[in-house]
Parts: structure tokens; C-alpha cells; sequence
């Protein structure tokens, strides 16, 4: 015999000031199989939960509906506190009388009357719940970090210090990210290599930590705890065990002039090379579209040279599978290209550079060994423009959105440019500076003051260049309400940032969400920052949203810390709302196995004592099952149901209406 | 726009301009490219700005500034701003409310007696044409002798056409500045 408990929350006057709480509960209290109704302002609060905790134990109730906010936002808490009390939680409903009620309906009457008939829908269901209990799955203690950027080290060395093993995948032939290009950091002008290069060396060296750099994600499979994930090793064309990082083939390789992507372009790489002389691993990579042994058989020159013998032409991408339990997504951020902006020059001027190309050549280990020489003729500039919001809160032709690190970074740049050159002139375009951060107020504040960077409140409107080599930049002082023409030797654009490309492909492998401009989604933006939609999958630093150094390394400490919780249990607990296959009525059709999404439908042979297959039947892995109810709809005997959400449950909710 | 209050300025530069001033973030890339900003006393961006106030003494501003009579409507400033507006629009507009209310600053006035005889010209010829719009200039501007020394300038490159070129449809022409006079007539 069922005795229910019905408990109607006003949720302040969020329910209540649109439904009669008071008359659903009288008239709950009247429905078939109730025993007790009632209604309290705040039923999430302690005495609401006590009062549904009290009626469980001395009602001896089978059964309770909450009727209150989203089971989205208090489903778990009900259900705890009816397990507290001894109830099975599955036999806890709830019923939405906040979003499906009274926040979209004004007429009181009538929402009363929704809210009691949405009550009556789930006193129908929970009579017909069956206990469940929580499904226990064992979970892979490895962590997979996709990215090898100060994100993806300090991530991997922050679980790797915590006891676990992690896979650190990056596409790149070394780690470090963009942070190894950058000079010195704001606001302290530490240099960036100084503080990066000995945590690549901790990384690469961690027993915990396996680096696999020049490697790609390829292919997952699983679910929260229990990832399958296939990582595309791309072909070195040097083994790395045998190689030791001498030299001797990049110092003699004969294709010199390819353009070096870790110098913006600004600095020259051989075919053979090594991005910079303190990569991590600091082994050799073979460029296979501008090597011409490659291309057209022809040199051979770095084996020939090479001591040991690693230089392997018949190399290729091999693919290998990693089980890990979790997944930190690190993939950054690259600048967004300046050149659909025809009135800056297109991209086609040398001596308009973005921001990087200046970090290289501010940096002692850069193409100018920190001598500031413009592209175009090598001469040191005397007036340097910097423009920032270049492509930023642009939305004509670039992103809509404030890139966040830029006022910043010019201010170094500013600041750096001024310590160079002491007869230089910077000025600093700017619409607004945006420097809210420790000590980074009084960083801005000491450019201008201390080092004679000017700022200019206004945007650039054009930038040509005179037959003299010189850069015209016309802008405007908004603030004097006047136009200004900039006589400059070399212009420096901050260009917005954006994620890298192909960051949703690698989104859609793991199930992770992005906004309008690729940056993955958090699954809240206050209160779950780290975690995206996709159990087990955590992100950190700039492939979220712009962000900072100090900022990208607390989201990757914070990444590594949900990465350990997750393993501090050898278990995960999931919902048992799965699918269950009636093997006494199921035909063996297989149409449930091939519309299963995520391969949990699966041949069972019944056999008997001897091991002899009787009948063939479809079954349910209880680990990968989703609890999706596609093989529920599909299946033609009507032999698969949904735990929690069986046909008698629906058919029940749909004639109490 | 629902919930927000929009005062009369506002109002019109959206419906005739198509311009809503509460876009404008003040970039001033208007005024970073105006050809004409370095003469006015207002620049763009500060037009805009005062737009967006949109008060009695905004407004009293800039009726009476000189500057909106020096915007030439090349529309550098629409094509680079940012938030997709377009400034150009918004000094017509002004314009307009100037010359109805009258007070035109002396400055401007040269500029006006351009205007007016350049349509002059148009509206008897049925074109431009460059002799009788100097005439006419001359005459309503009281600037006999001002530019005198280009005129030379000009007839040897041949840029000053003796002969002015008549249209064939130049009563439509007429008719045409007739229904606009009717349309605007306060």
C-alpha cells in the first residue's frame, strides 16, 4: 500500500506569489495513496529538509514529491536527505512548479491549478518507482592533458606531484607554449624563460609524467574514469631514443630559409630543426613539407652527419591508446591575424608587427639578441606606435569581445622598449586600460610616469607608408577632441586573442561545448569554471576565455585539483537511470545495438551449466550506458526499459493529467 | 530599445539617420580619419558624444558649432567605425535641424551659400555646372574676389568649361526640387 508525502515549497515568493502553495498541498493531500501534505517557504533550507526527514520516519512513507524548483537544481539535495531518513532516494520525485509554473504564468488561479495537476503527475510516477541503487564504476588513476603550455605543465606537474600518472600530449615539437616566446612578464618583468624553462625540465623529467610532443588527439572513446584515448604520434623523422640533441644535422642542413614560427616569422629555421635552443625535448624534428629528401629524395646530408644514426626517412605517424580517468583540455590561444585590416596595411607592411614579433625581438634569446631593429631595414626605430584593441571589441571585422591580456602586455612592451632605447619615442593608442590585477594598476601607472610611455586616448584610423620608409599613423586624442599624426619607425598591433585552430574539432571529440568564437564552455560561469558539460573533462588557461599568466596557472592548478579528487576514490558513483534489456521477451533483432550512441548495447549468449549457448539476447553495459533511452524507443518487443523512466512510469504521469 | 528611455535626438538620428547613439563606445576612429577634423571646433567623435547626451545644451552645442558645415560626407569615418555607425549621417541630420532653426555660425555661412548655390544650379540646369555655380557663389557668399587667382588655374587644366551642359529632362528635374520643397515645408 503506498504512502506518499507531499511537500510544496513557496521558494520564497518565487512560488508562491504566483501559485496558492497552501491550496496544493490541501488539495495533494486528498489524492490517492497520500498520506501527508504540506508546505514550507524555503524546503531546501534545513527545516524544510527536516520536516520531509520527520514525515518519512513517522508516516513510514513509500514514497515523496517534492513539488518545488528544477530537480536540475535540488534533486540531489532532496534525495540525500530522504536517504538520510532511511528512504531509497530514486523513490524521492520532483515536481517544477518555479520554472514550469510560476515563473511563466501570471494568472494565480490557473497556476494553482497547473501546480496541483503537476503534482498529481508525480504522485502517479512515484507510486510506481522502484528502489535503485547508484552504479559503481572503477576509475582509471591517469590523467590525460591536452596542450603543453604553462597550462598544461603546471596541470600535469600539479597531478603528478599529487601521486597520480598523467599523459601530456602536445602538438608542437617542445612544450612551453607561447609563454618560451615571451621576454619578460608583467608585472614584475620576470623573465619568461628564467621562470618556464626549469618546470618544462620538471615536466619531462617527473616520473609520473609521460611527454608526448609532436602528437595529436585523435579519437576518444569511453566515459568519465574509463577514457580510451587514441594520440596521433606525427612523424619525427628522428628517433628520439637514439638521438642525443648534438646538433651536428641542423648545424649542416642545407634548406636554411623557412621562416621560424617560434620568432613570429622574424628569425630563420633550417628543415631539421629544433624551435629553440631551449626546447623540451631539445631533439630534432624533420619539417616534412620543406625537407627535399622528403619531397624529392634528394640530400640526405643530416643522416649522413648524424653520429648515432637517428635519422629515419621512412618514419610515420603512428597512432597508440591511452586509458586515462580524466582529460585537461590546455590547447591556448593563438593572436588573431591583423590582416583584414586593408586600412593598418593588410598585413603587408614589415614594419607593422603584432605582439609577439616584438616579444622576440625585446628577448635576449630572440633573432636581434634583444636589440629592438625594426623588420624592414634592421635600424633601431626612434618613435614606436603600439595600438591596442586591434581586432578586439571590433565586431565589423574582428571579435566582439575585450582580449583582456593587451593593455598589459603594451604597457611592457612600452615600458621594455622604453629601457632599450632611451632617446625612443612610445606611444600607446588606447580606448581604454584595463588593468585590474595585483600590482597591475601601478605597473601602467609607472609606463607613463616612470618610463615616458604616452598615451593617447583614441583608435587609429589608418597607417600608410612614405617613400622615406616612415609608418604616417593617424589617430586621434579624443580626449583634447583633436586628430594626431604619428610620424613612426615601427608599429605594433595588439591583436585580439583567439582559441587555435582546430580547438572544436578537438571539442567534439570529447563532448565539450564552445561558445560563437571557439573558446570551450564552462559548465557555470561563477560557480563550475573548471569543468565543462562532459564528466571528467576539465579545462585550463587561455582555450576558455583570455587570460593572463598568473590566471592560466591558478585554472590549471585548479583543473589539476579536480583531476585528483576525481581519483582519490577507486570508484565513481553514477545515476542508475540506464537501460535493462527483458531477456525473456527480447528477439535478438540487434536493432538497439547498432542505434546504441555510445556502444553500450551489446550480444549477450545465454548459456547453461555446461556452457552451452542456448539463445542469443541484446544486453547493457552498465559502465558506458548513458541512459539516453534510444534502444528503449527503437526496440520492436518493447523489451528495453529505462531505469527511473520505465513505459509504466510515463504512461501513469501522462493519465493522471 | 524596450525599457530604455530615448530622448528626441536619439529618436530621430535612428529612424532618419539609422544610427543608435548609444552604440557609439568612443573610439574615435571618426575623428582619426576626418579629413576636414584638424578645421572643426567640434570634432566627430565629440559630435557624437554630445548626441548621446542629447540635452538642451548638447543640443545648443551643436546647432551653433561650425563643424557640422565642414563634414564633407566622404563617410571615411562610417567605413571604419567599429560599431558599424555612421557619423556622416548623424552631422546631415544635425545640419538639417540647423538650417531650419536658422542661427547658422558666420563661419558657415560660405559654407550654406555653397550648398544652396550649387542646388540653384542644379535645379536650372538640370546639372552641375561649373561657371554659373561660381556665379552664384559669388553673388550669394558677397566673396567677389576670394579663389579669384584659381580660376586661370583651372580653365588651363580644363577644369572650368566655358559652356554649361544642359540636360534634356530638366523640367522633371524642376518638378523634382518642386516636391521636395512641398515635403519639407515646416
Amino acid at each position: 500500500m503506498a504512502r506518499i508525502g507531499v511537500f510544496i515549497c513557496h521558494c520564497g515568493e518565487n512560488i508562491g506569489r504566483t501559485v496558492d502553495c497552501a491550496a496544493v498541498s490541501a488539495a495533494a493531500a486528498k489524492m490517492p495513496g497520500v498520506v501527508v501534505g504540506m508546505d514550507y517557504k524555503y524546503m531546501c533550507s534545513d527545516p524544510g529538509q527536516q520536516m520531509i526527514r520527520k514525515a518519512i520516519i513517522e508516516q513510514k512513507l513509500t514514497g515523496v514529491v517534492v513539488g518545488a524548483c528544477s530537480p536540475r537544481m535540488h534533486e540531489r539535495t532532496f534525495r540525500a536527505a530522504a536517504a538520510e531518513a532511511g528512504l531509497n532516494p530514486y523513490l524521492l520525485e520532483m515536481a517544477n512548479l518555479r520554472e514550469h509554473c510560476s515563473w511563466v504564468h501570471s494568472n494565480q488561479a490557473e497556476a494553482t491549478q497547473k501546480a496541483i495537476d503537476l503534482v498529481r503527475v508525480m504522485v502517479a510516477k512515484v507510486r510506481r518507482n522502484r528502489p535503485l541503487r547508484p552504479i559503481r564504476v572503477p576509475v582509471e588513476p591517469t590523467a590525460l592533458v591536452v596542450g603543453g603550455g604553462i597550462a598544461g605543465i603546471q596541470a600535469a606537474l600539479d597531478i603528478a606531484a599529487g601521486g597520480k600518472k598523467v599523459v601530456l600530449v602536445e602538438s608542437g615539437p617542445s612544450i612551453g607554449g607561447h609563454m618560451a616566446r615571451l621576454s619578460e612578464t608583467f608585472p614584475t618583468l620576470d623573465c619568461s624563460q628564467c621562470i618556464l624553462t626549469p618546470r618544462m625540465v620538471e615536466a619531462a623529467s617527473h616520473p609520473n609524467i609521460t611527454l608526448m610532443t609532436y602528437s595529436e588527439v585523435a579519437s576518444v572513446e569511453g566515459f568519465v574514469g574509463n577514457f580510451t584515448v587514441t594520440i596521433r604520434r606525427k612523424a619525427r623523422y628522428v628517433d628520439p631514443a637514439k638521438c642525443t640533441g648534438c646538433g651536428d644535422c641542423f648545424n649542416k642542413c642545407p634548406i636554411k630559409k623557412i621562416p621560424n614560427e617560434f620568432d613570429a616569422g622574424l628569425g630563420l629555421r633550417r628543415a631539421i630543426y629544433v624551435p629553440f635552443p631551449q626546447a623540451v625535448p631539445n631533439k630534432p624534428v624533420i619539417d616534412a613539407a620543406h625537407c627535399t629528401m622528403l619531397q624529392k629524395g634528394k640530400c640526405g646530408l643530416c643522416a649522413k652527419v648524424c653520429p648515432r644514426g637517428a635519422i629515419d626517412y621512412q618514419d610515420q605517424d603512428r597512432l597508440e591508446k591511452v586509458k586515462v580517468g580524466a582529460v585537461v583540455l590546455a590547447t591556448g590561444f593563438q593572436l588573431w591575424d591583423h590582416a583584414a585590416y586593408g586600412e593598418y596595411g593588410g598585413g603587408r607592411l614589415r614594419d607593422v608587427i603584432d605582439g609577439f614579433a616584438f616579444e622576440r625581438l625585446a628577448s635576449a634569446s630572440g633573432p636581434t639578441a634583444g636589440l629592438i631593429k625594426r623588420p624592414s631595414d634592421g635600424k633601431e626605430p626612434k618613435t614606436v606606435v603600439f595600438l591596442q584593441c586591434c581586432g578586439s571589441r571590433d565586431d565589423k571585422v574582428g571579435k566582439k569581445y575585450c582580449s583582456k591580456i593587451c593593455c598589459m602586455y603594451t604597457a611592457k612592451h612600452a615600458m621594455l622598449y622604453r629601457h632599450k632605447v632611451h632617446d625612443g619615442r612610445a606611444v600607446v593608442f588606447y580606448m581604454d586600460v584595463r588593468a585590474a590585477g595585483k600590482g597591475y594598476e601601478e605597473f601602467v601607472r609607472r609606463a607613463i610616469e616612470a618610463d615616458g610611455a604616452e598615451y593617447v586616448r583614441g583608435r587609429v584610423s589608418r597607417i600608410t607608408r612614405r617613400r622615406d620608409g616612415k609608418l604616417v599613423v593617424l589617430g586621434a586624442d579624443t580626449l583634447a577632441g583633436r586628430p594626431v599624426t604619428i610620424d613612426a619607425d615601427l608599429v605594433v598591433l595588439a591583436d585580439a586573442v583567439v582559441p587555435r585552430p582546430g580547438s572544436e574539432k578537438l571539442a567534439q571529440l570529447f563532448g565539450v561545448g564552445y561558445d560563437q568564437d571557439g573558446f570551450y564552455s564552462e559548465a557555470h560561469p561563477k560557480l563550475r569554471p573548471v569543468e565543462t558539460a562532459a564528466a571528467g573533462v576539465f579545462l585550463a588557461g587561455a582555450c576558455q576565455a583570455p587570460k593572463d599568466i598568473p590566471e592560466t596557472v591558478s585554472q590549471a592548478s585548479a583543473a589539476a585539483a579536480k583531476v585528483l579528487g576525481l581519483f582519490a576514490k577507486p570508484e565513481l558513483e553514477r545515476e542508475p537511470v540506464i537501460a535493462r534489456v527483458n531477456r525473456t521477451t527480447c528477439a535478438h533483432c540487434r536493432a538497439c545495438i547498432s542505434a546504441c550512441p555510445y556502444g553500450a548495447a551489446k550480444d549477450f549468449d545465454i548459456v547453461d551449466r555446461a556452457g552451452k549457448v542456448l539463445r542469443a539476447v541484446a544486453d547493457v553495459n552498465e559502465g558506458l550506458c548513458q541512459g539516453c533511452g534510444t534502444c528503449a524507443s527503437v526496440c520492436r518487443s518493447h523489451s528495453v526499459d529505462l531505469d527511473g523512466f520505465t513505459d509504466e512510469q510515463i504512461h501513469a504521469e501522462l493519465n493522471a493529467l | 530599445m524596450s525599457g530604455t528611455k530615448e530622448h528626441a535626438l536619439a529618436k530621430a538620428a535612428r529612424e532618419t539617420a539609422g544610427v543608435v547613439l548609444s552604440e557609439c563606445y568612443q573610439c574615435g576612429k571618426c575623428t582619426a580619419g576626418c579629413p576636414m577634423a584638424r578645421y572643426m571646433d567640434l570634432s566627430p567623435n565629440q559630435i557624437m558624444r554630445l548626441a548621446q547626451a542629447g540635452d538642451d545644451a548638447a543640443l545648443e552645442r551643436l546647432l551653433g558649432c561650425e563643424a557640422l558645415w565642414y563634414c564633407v560626407g566622404c563617410l571615411t569615418c562610417a567605413q571604419r567605425c567599429p560599431r558599424k555607425l555612421d557619423p556622416a549621417a548623424v552631422m546631415d541630420l544635425l545640419r538639417e535641424m540647423a538650417h531650419r532653426r536658422g542661427k547658422i555660425p558666420a563661419a558657415a555661412r560660405k559654407v550654406l551659400a555653397f550648398h544652396k548655390a550649387f542646388l540653384d544650379t542644379v535645379e536650372h540646369g538640370g546639372r552641375m555646372a561649373e561657371i554659373p555655380l561660381v556665379l552664384r557663389y559669388k553673388m550669394k557668399s558677397l566673396d567677389l574676389l576670394g579663389d579669384v587667382m584659381l580660376g586661370p588655374v583651372m580653365l588651363a587644366k580644363r577644369k572650368l568649361p566655358l559652356l554649361p551642359h544642359r540636360i534634356r529632362g530638366r523640367g522633371e528635374v524642376r518638378r523634382i526640387f518642386k516636391k521636395c520643397r512641398e515635403e519639407h515645408r515646416p
